[in-house]
């Protein structure tokens, strides 16, 4: 529901901005030059949540780390909310990152500060006293639900209370930006759904545009709006969620979709199934339902129109920013209606493929 | 036996014991005011580190090992000038203190430069995001963090100079090891030997179990 929250708080501005930029590490010893990124151009929005997915060694640590400095891009230019952040100089550099708050994969906390002195250590490096600490850091950890946390130690909290912290931690300082480096991936996949619920919530409440990274598809499926897909230090698809899912162009995008909506037919079929009709066989077709035509009941319709009987043979249906997305494999055991089945399925705006006779 | 126990003895195992203790002190604390910045500069100092400055990096390790593979007998020897620029003599507890401050800084400079380098790397990046300073990553978040291991770090130290204190006994510079040598072993009073050991291992000991038990109250990893 917040999705729509959202991206409706999103507008059409970019809060970060990366233009042609290159990043090459030097030489060390025998190593060659590494070029992690290539000609990275990024925009995100302001207040939106754009994921960044990519295998590791894509370059997706070294882009988000240019957004608050802690790498320099070699060439081109990385912009927060107008500022360059590669021409500052040190101390402005600093300055500036306390409006980029960060979470990390290993949420490191440091060990000997209890929940209450995580937080407040963005507060004390930027100068703050200790009567607006106190008055600043228990509602951030009342925000992130562990008000009765307030005096544990990270050892004595799970893993995602140590992240709970973490996002208290990097909101102390009233960021613009958010930037999360694989923050749910050492975490189970109910943790995993409340962090990012989290995450979603700061966002709308408190409009911090989120720039998050991660491997998981599944993660980009729950909370961004906006999803870049980085493969080889470079990007080679970006667009809104939905429409990168239920379209993916490039074939890294497609693995990552498939994923999630993969729809490999079960091997039994896979090894019976043959190209050209034959006897006692039935036609085996896919369908991909999306946008407008998801909506309706289209299967009914399907059946009623064609006066056949459908057998469902696989079906996957996904919500992906709050709308239907579907794959659904069906068996017409009356094959003479299989062209009538692939008109009509097109008129209900379906995606169709023959996907052969078993 | 009954030697040990005569009032003149027992007051020389005192006396000697309360030498240790201050050699072992001033020494301990002025090679850990040396020390522990230089055992910080050197964790932090190497390329791509907080405080990069790789080739005085290189220049203070090298200097650190040269003063610490010197056998601790010749060093007391060889620096006998600078001894008596600073205290006016070379012989007597005062003037052990100079060559056991010179033996413990590079020491402790070592021992808190791999305590430093234990803290996790994820915690200065973190620091560095907030917009931390390199000083204030040492002083919010290095030092605290390393605190277990430098307490840790600081005993073995303690325990170290108390050895070597007992060493400089033999270049007349007091203390239980003094003791030790001019009655136990010169003197061929067995009994005083055996008791200047016994005191050393109680030290020794007491000075362990009190570093453990701080560095375990520090120590908040473990849930208790």
């Amino acid at each position: 529901m917040t999705d729509h929250i959202s991206s409706g708080a999103a507008s059409s501005e970019a809060i970060i901005q990366l233009r042609g930029v290159e990043k090459t590490f030097a030489a060390r010893g025998a190593n060659a030059p590494v070029t992690a990124l290539h000609e990275i151009n990024l925009d995100v929005p302001r207040g939106a949540i754009l994921g960044v997915i990519g295998r590791s060694g894509a370059g997706k640590s070294t882009l988000i780390r240019l957004v608050n400095g802690l790498e320099l891009p070699s060439s081109g230019s990385v912009r927060v909310d107008g500022v360059e952040i590669s021409a500052l100089e040190e101390r402005a550099l600093r300055q500036e990152r306390r409006s980029i708050g960060m979470i990390f994969q290993h949420f490191n906390l440091l060990a000997r500060r209890t929940a209450f002195g995580n937080v407040a250590l963005p507060l004390e490096i930027a100068g703050v006293s200790k009567a607006e600490i106190r008055r600043r850091v228990l509602p951030l950890l009342d925000l992130v639900g562990l008000s009765d946390k307030v005096d544990r130690y990270p050892a004595e909290l799970s893993g995602g209370q140590k992240q709970r912290v973490g996002i208290a931690r990097a909101l102390a300082t009233n960021p613009k930006v958010l930037l999360s480096d694989e923050a749910t991936s050492a975490l189970d996949p109910e943790t995993t759904e409340q962090i990012l619920a989290l995450l979603k919530q700061v966002n709308a409440d408190l409009g911090v545009t989120v720039l998050l990274i991660t491997h998981e598809m599944s993660v980009i499926k729950t909370v961004a709006d906006r999803v870049a897909v980085i493969d080889e230090g470079r990007i080679v698809e970006e667009g809104a969620t939905y429409d990168v899912f239920t379209g993916p162009q490039h074939a890294t995008t497609r693995n990552f979709v498939s994923s999630i909506t993969g729809t490999q037919l079960p091997e039994h079929l896979a090894m019976r199934l043959s190209a050209t009709p034959e006897a006692d066989k039935e036609a085996l077709v896919q369908l991909v339902f999306k946008g407008e035509g998801a909506a309706q009941p289209w299967l009914s319709v399907l059946t009623r129109k064609l006066d056949a009987d459908l057998g469902i043979v696989q079906a996957k249906v996904d919500h992906i920013s709050g709308r239907p997305f579907g794959t659904l494999v069906v068996s017409l055991p009356d094959v003479a209606k299989l062209p009538a089945l692939l008109v009509t399925s097109k008129e209900l705006g379906l995606e169709t493929e023959v996907l052969g006779y078993a | 036996m009954p030697e040990v126990f005569s009032p003149q003895i027992l007051k020389l195992l005192v006396d000697s014991f309360v030498q240790t203790l201050y050699m072992v002190g001033i020494a301990g604390f002025i090679g850990t005011l040396i020390g522990l910045p230089l055992g910080v500069f050197l964790a932090t100092s190497q390329r791509g580190e907080l405080f990069a400055a790789p080739a005085v990096n290189a220049v203070l390790g090298l200097i650190v090992n040269a003063a610490r593979s010197t056998p601790f007998i010749i060093l007391v020897v060889a620096i006998i000038p600078l001894t008596r620029l600073i205290t006016g003599t070379s012989i007597g507890t005062s003037a052990a203190i100079v060559p056991l401050t010179i033996a413990s800084a590079p020491f402790i400079a070592r021992v808190i430069e791999a305590a430093i380098r234990g803290v996790d790397q994820g915690l200065i990046e973190a620091a560095r995001s907030m917009g931390a300073s390199p000083f204030q990553i040492v002083q919010k978040v290095l030092l605290p963090e390393a605190l277990p291991a430098i307490t840790l770090a600081l005993t073995l130290t303690v325990v170290s100079l108390i050895g070597y204190s007992a060493m400089v006994g033999a270049v007349g510079g007091g203390g239980l090891g003094d003791l030790g040598i001019r009655f136990g072993y010169q003197r061929f009073m067995p009994d005083v030997m055996l008791a200047v050991v016994l005191v050393l291992i109680v030290l020794v000991q007491g000075v362990q179990s009190l570093g453990d038990s701080l560095a375990r109250r520090f120590d908040k990893r473990s849930r208790h």
